[in-house]
Parts: structure tokens; C-alpha cells; sequence
């Protein structure tokens, strides 16, 4: 098990999900090419979930999470997100981009831009905040994410963990009702994984939709409700944390689990 | 104890560097004299420009800017009894102002100089974005049907009515997106002002003009020469294929089939052919395939093929910045929600543009000096002036003076869009490397 000492120990059990349904994934089929990657993907997420999806490299979990924003695009099958189906309607595909927040393994943070700017790019082009409450907006979930003091330097100046904090805080600055996580610790030294599980934890506590794609085990029990196995495009194994790693069901998850605890 | 177990009770102080290493004598060191091989170099390279410079300094401090004639410099020269001879530089005294200004008429010269300062004016808001406020941009737009205006004259109706078609263009954009859609009034946008232009503005003005004739005299272009000439094709290429550059190379990248088989085909077409011949078929094919009786002045043809050149490489130089910037800016650009063209404008281009500089200068001075080659279509601008100057019987015979002069011109201003490429870049590297 990964030796993380997380601050915040919650108990999942207690946070609230709701019986709304966020997130509607039906027979959903992708390829690259001849490739199949995701198949026959089934999957619900309801309002308040925090979903951790683990696996393999090359099994598809960060497929399967781009697809939930149309950064890669299905063949078969449906996804509706807010009850807004993706397809080839751009405008129907711009309006849960919108609403659905994203964090990347690498940042992606605008080197050309201040940290502020950072921020306030998205609320101020997309959702038309007048500039000031931007800013105001910005400005407190930097403070969230406790580095408030950075807002005028540029992502270039700022150490890895800093940079995935801004790079949280620019998604919640768009007030998104649902985020998404693809590996956002994987880059980051083993002194500043802990900083920005300490933010993603804070979020699951305010009652955030999260899918979150990572190899921290230890953050999956801490908030995770339900953590998914993924491996050949598939989804072979789900359940809440305590069962799912005190007692995996198939071999697959098994030996996956026994590889990244086992040493 | 074991013999590995080491800890340090106290952590060791910063030290100054030794002397070897810093000052003047570092700094030799390290540079001239660091070996044997480099200090024999060293030695060599000065008795080199020491024997280069003893040679030409001579030859260029000759007191011959008074002189009327080669043969009265060589009599200068001979007086002061120089053995290498001595420069001729009474041709520039003579000649400057039409190496300037080639036949532009010598009472209107003001015209292009006042051009000349207003395009810095002009342009002060868009290189120099910090310190130079915003509303400046008001007067870069303006300047864009000042600047002709003031070169080729006429009535005041002409430039004022160019601006009408533009607002033409934006109303009927405003009218018709409600009625026939986006894609329908965004054409209907481009296609009214144009003929608009092309049919409407010429009767137009010459009907206002004889109503309240107000303007300025008119100067033709075949009087047009002399380095404003290659100053003000440069200028208006360079600004032009910018604009047209960054477009192609969106359109290239575009998932749009056609949008990008039209930017592929106009830049291999354009890029496939030599300057020199678009510049024949401005100066003489053109005349064969417009209708008999128009006008089409021959600079604005020369300028339209030399931006067409420039933006097919411009669009290949942007294209390379686009190809260099980490897909994860697109993404995080989509995932925000951000538009196609929100997107390419706020986080894309500035940052493709900025990796491109370099590559975007040196296109624009091969520009600038290509100007030069409008001599051959019979344009005089300087190079085509010489011509004229050494089939002077007073001129015979000179040569270094006189294209040691325009190369002077050449470099100077090719320098200083070089410089203020390196200050952009340095200005624009913001704590990232």
C-alpha cells in the first residue's frame, strides 16, 4: 500500500450521494483505428459520486475518462452528461465541456499566462463573468488550494505540485458540477503527491462528482465510494474500496492489486 | 562506529569564486587565451582586421562629398595624395534625395516622410503592447487608409468611402445573420464591401469631389521610387502576409477538407515559384487578363504578388509553431470549453507566434531585400535608380559608393527589425525556458 499519510482521514460512508444520475454511460464502444480500446462500457455515476478508476497502462481508464468530455470520441453507444448527450451537436459538446472540469497528468497550464490569468481566462470567455468578479472568483479558490501568493507569476515559475493545484483550481473556477482526474499525480515528485491529494480530498469533502484515474490506493480508500478495475478496454471489476482490495473477485484484479502493493 | 556511517554537524558557507575566474583577466582567459591553439588564433584574427581595417579606413575618409564628378574626386583624391585612392562620395550629396525619394515631386516629399513617421506612430501599440496605451489601436486602424491616401493623394472622399464599405460589410453582417443564417451573412459580409469597392467607391468619389472638392494633389505611381518605394511595398506586404500567413496555416491544420486543400495548394503553388516571375506576371500577364481598359496600377499588383510570396512561407514558419506546441495546450483549451476560435486566439497563436518569431523575421527582411527586384519590372526603386545614375557622364564608372550607400539603407533597417525580434523574444519568455 502506497505509505501516503493523508491529513484528512473521512469516512466515505457518511458523504452524500444523491440519487440523481450525473453521469449515463450505455454500450459504449471506441477504436483507434482496428484498435478496440473501450469495450461494451456500461457505467452510472450519480450526483456526489467520487469514483477512483484503476488498472493496467493501456487498459483504457484515460480513454474512458476523455471520452466523458469528448476530448477522444466514441463510436457506439451513448454518453449523456447532465442529461446533455454527446454527439456530433458541438454546441451540445461545448456545453458539458463547460460544466465538467478536467485535470491532466502534465497540467496543461497556460505557460503564457499569469497564474490569475490562468483562472479567470475560462470564466471570463466562455461564461461571460464581468472581469472583477473573475478575478474575485479566482482569487478564492487560489485560496483554496493555498497558494494565493503565486497569482502573479507564470506557470513556468511554479514547482510541479503548485502548478496541479492551479491547474484544480482553474477547473473549479468554471464551477464545474463534475471533474475530471487523469493521473493528476503521476508527474509529480513523491514530496508533492501529498499536497494536491490533500486538495482533491478536500473537494470529495464538499460533496464534488469526481472520477479520478490514479495509482494512489491510498486516496481511493480514504474518499473513493467506488473504485473500478479497468483492464483490456474493459471494465472487469467494481466495488466499494474495503471490499475491493480486502477481497478482489476476479483474477485479473488480483494480481494487479498484488503487483502494486506487494513490495 | 562503522566506516560508512558519516554525518555532517555543519553545513559549509558560500565561498567568492577564485580571481582566474571573474574580472577583466577571467574574462580573457576564458575567451582569448583559454590554450595554445586558441590564443595562436586570437593573435591571427587581429593582425587580420587590423590589416582590413588599416586598409578601408583610408579609403573611406575622403573629403569628397562636395565633388561634382568621378574625374574632380580623383582630383581630390590625388591632391591629398592618397595611395589607395580615396571614396567618391559626391554622388550620395548629388543623388541622395532621388535614392530617397525617386521622382516623387520634389514640393510633395513631405507626404511619404510624414507616412514614414506615422507608420511608427502607427505601429508603436502593436510591438510595444506594455507601455503604449490601448486606444492607440484606433489610430492603427486609421492609419491603414490614411497611410495610401497620403502617398498616391486624390480626394479625401476615396479613403472616408473605403471605410463605408467596411461598415457596409458590418451591417450587412448584422442584418443578415438574423435572416439567412451565420455562413450566409459572414459571405455576405466579405462580398458587399468588396464590390462596393470595386464599382461603387471610384464614381462615388469623383461625384463628392466635384461637389466639395477637397483633397490633395494626386502623385501618379510611375513617379513612386528610391528606398520609400522598397519601404512602402515592405511595409505593406509584411503587414498584409501576416494576417494572410496565420490564416493558412490555420487552414491547413483545419479539420475542414476543402479549407485545408485551398491553404495546401496556395502554398506549394505559391512557394513553387520563383518571386521573380510572379513579379512578370504582375507587370505583364496581368494586362492580358483584365478587361481592356483598366487601370490596375502596377505597385499595387507588385504588392499584391509580393505579400501572396510572403504569406505562403509566413503560414509554413506558423505552421511549425502550431506543430511545436504540446497537444496538452489544445486539450486543456477543449476542456475548458473554449471554442475553435476562442481558443486559437487566446492560447494557441500567442504561443505558436512566439516560438515563430525568429522564423517570421527572417522571412519579412528576405521580404524587405526582395523588394529590390521590382528593378527588373522597371520599378525604380534604389537599385533601379542606379542604372540611371552610372549612364550619367558625370557618374561613370561608380560602383561602391553608390550601392555601398543602399546596402547602407538595407542594413540599417534590416538590423532593426532583427533587434526588435531579439528584444521581443527575450520580453516574451516568461520564467519558463
Amino acid at each position: 500500500m502506497s505509505t501516503l499519510e493523508l491529513e484528512t482521514h473521512i469516512d466515505p460512508a457518511k458523504m452524500q450521494v444523491s440519487d440523481e444520475v450525473a453521469i449515463e454511460i450505455s454500450g459504449m464502444n471506441k477504436w483507434y483505428g482496428a484498435f478496440h480500446v473501450l469495450r461494451d462500457i456500461n457505467l452510472t455515476v450519480n450526483r456526489g459520486e467520487r469514483i477512483v478508476i484503476c488498472g493496467p497502462s493501456g487498459s483504457g481508464k484515460s480513454t474512458l475518462i476523455r471520452c466523458i468530455n469528448r476530448l477522444e470520441e466514441h463510436q457506439e453507444g451513448s454518453i449523456i452528461v447532465d442529461g446533455n448527450e454527446l454527439n456530433s451537436d458541438l454546441k451540445n459538446v461545448d456545453k458539458v465541456r463547460s460544466e465538467v472540469g478536467m485535470v491532466f497528468q502534465h497540467f496543461n497550464l497556460f505557460p503564457h499566462l499569469t497564474i490569475l490569468e490562468n483562472c479567470t481566462l475560462a470564466p471570463i470567455w466562455v461564461r461571460k463573468v464581468p472581469r472583477r468578479e473573475a478575478v474575485d472568483r479566482a482569487m478564492h479558490f487560489l485560496e483554496k488550494v493555498k497558494i494565493p501568493d503565486q497569482a502573479m507569476k507564470y506557470p513556468g515559475q511554479l514547482s510541479g505540485g503548485q502548478q496541479q493545484r492551479v491547474a484544480i483550481a482553474r477547473s473549479l473556477c468554471m464551477m464545474p458540477r463534475i471533474m475530471l482526474f487523469d493521473e493528476p499525480t503521476s508527474a509529480l515528485d513523491p514530496e508533492m503527491i501529498k499536497e494536491v491529494l490533500d486538495t482533491m480530498i478536500e473537494l470529495a469533502e464538499e460533496g464534488m462528482t469526481m472520477l479520478c484515474v490514479t495509482h494512489e490506493m491510498g486516496f481511493a480508500q480514504a474518499v473513493a465510494n467506488r473504485v473500478i478495475f479497468m483492464a483490456d478496454g474493459q471494465i472487469v471489476e467494481q466495488n466499494e474500496p474495503k471490499e475491493f482490495f480486502n477481497n478482489p473477485q476476479s483474477e485479473r484484479t488480483q494480481q494487479f492489486l498484488s503487483q502494486i502493493i506487494g513490495h | 562506529m562503522s566506516d560508512l556511517s558519516y554525518v555532517r554537524k555543519d553545513m559549509l558557507p558560500e565561498k567568492a569564486p577564485p580571481v582566474s575566474e571573474v574580472g577583466a583577466i577571467g574574462w580573457l582567459r576564458a575567451n582569448l587565451f583559454s590554450g595554445w591553439f586558441n590564443s595562436i588564433l586570437t593573435v591571427a584574427s587581429v593582425y587580420l582586421i587590423y590589416t582590413l581595417v588599416s586598409s578601408i579606413l583610408p579609403w573611406l575618409w575622403s573629403p569628397t562629398w562636395s565633388a561634382g564628378s568621378l574625374s574632380e574626386c580623383r582630383e581630390i583624391v590625388a591632391e591629398l595624395g592618397k595611395e589607395h585612392g580615396g571614396a567618391c562620395y559626391g554622388v550620395i550629396t548629388e543623388r541622395w534625395q532621388q535614392l530617397l525619394f525617386g521622382f516623387y515631386p520634389q514640393e510633395l516629399r513631405w507626404r511619404p516622410i510624414l507616412t514614414f513617421v506615422l507608420l511608427f506612430v502607427a505601429l508603436a501599440p502593436v510591438l510595444f503592447t506594455d507601455g503604449v496605451p490601448r486606444k492607440m489601436l484606433w489610430f492603427t486602424g486609421l492609419y491603414l487608409f490614411l497611410a495610401p491616401w497620403l502617398m498616391w493623394g486624390g480626394a479625401i472622399w476615396t479613403p472616408l468611402l473605403v471605410i463605408a464599405g467596411l461598415a457596409l460589410g458590418a451591417l450587412a453582417f448584422r442584418v443578415l445573420s438574423g435572416v439567412i443564417g451565420a455562413l450566409g451573412a459572414t459571405i455576405a459580409a466579405i462580398v458587399a464591401p468588396i464590390l462596393f469597392w470595386l464599382f461603387l467607391v471610384g464614381p462615388l468619389s469623383s461625384a463628392l469631389a466635384s461637389i466639395i472638392p477637397l483633397g490633395i494633389e494626386v502623385v501618379e505611381s510611375r513617379l513612386f521610387g528610391g528606398f520609400m518605394l522598397s519601404v512602402w511595398i515592405g511595409v505593406v506586404a509584411i503587414a498584409i502576409s501576416l494576417v494572410l500567413g496565420v490564416v493558412l496555416a490555420l487552414g491547413r491544420q483545419s479539420d475542414l477538407m476543402i479549407v485545408k486543400y485551398l491553404s495546401v495548394g496556395f502554398i506549394e503553388f505559391i512557394r513553387g515559384v520563383p518571386l521573380i516571375t510572379l513579379l512578370f506576371v504582375a507587370s505583364t500577364l496581368l494586362n492580358i487578363f483584365l478587361p481592356p481598359g483598366t487601370n490596375f496600377d502596377i505597385i499595387l499588383r507588385v504588392m499584391i504578388m509580393a505579400t501572396l510570396f510572403a504569406s505562403a512561407y509566413i503560414a509554413e514558419v506558423v505552421r511549425g509553431g502550431l506543430a511545436a506546441l504540446p497537444r496538452g495546450q489544445y486539450e486543456a483549451a477543449d476542456a475548458l470549453g473554449l471554442d475553435y476560435w476562442k481558443s486559437q486566439r487566446l492560447i494557441i497563436l500567442p504561443q505558436a507566434l512566439k516560438i515563430s518569431i525568429p522564423g517570421i523575421v527572417s522571412t519579412f527582411i528576405g521580404l524587405f531585400k526582395d523588394t529590390t527586384l521590382v528593378s527588373i519590372i522597371g520599378l525604380l526603386d534604389p537599385i533601379g535608380l542606379t542604372g540611371s545614375i552610372r549612364a550619367d557622364a558625370n557618374w561613370n564608372g561608380i560602383v561602391w559608393e553608390l550601392y555601398g550607400f543602399i546596402a547602407l539603407l538595407f542594413f540599417l533597417s534590416c538590423f532593426t527589425m532583427s533587434r526588435y525580434s531579439m528584444w521581443l523574444e527575450r520580453k516574451l519568455r516568461k520564467g519558463h525556458s
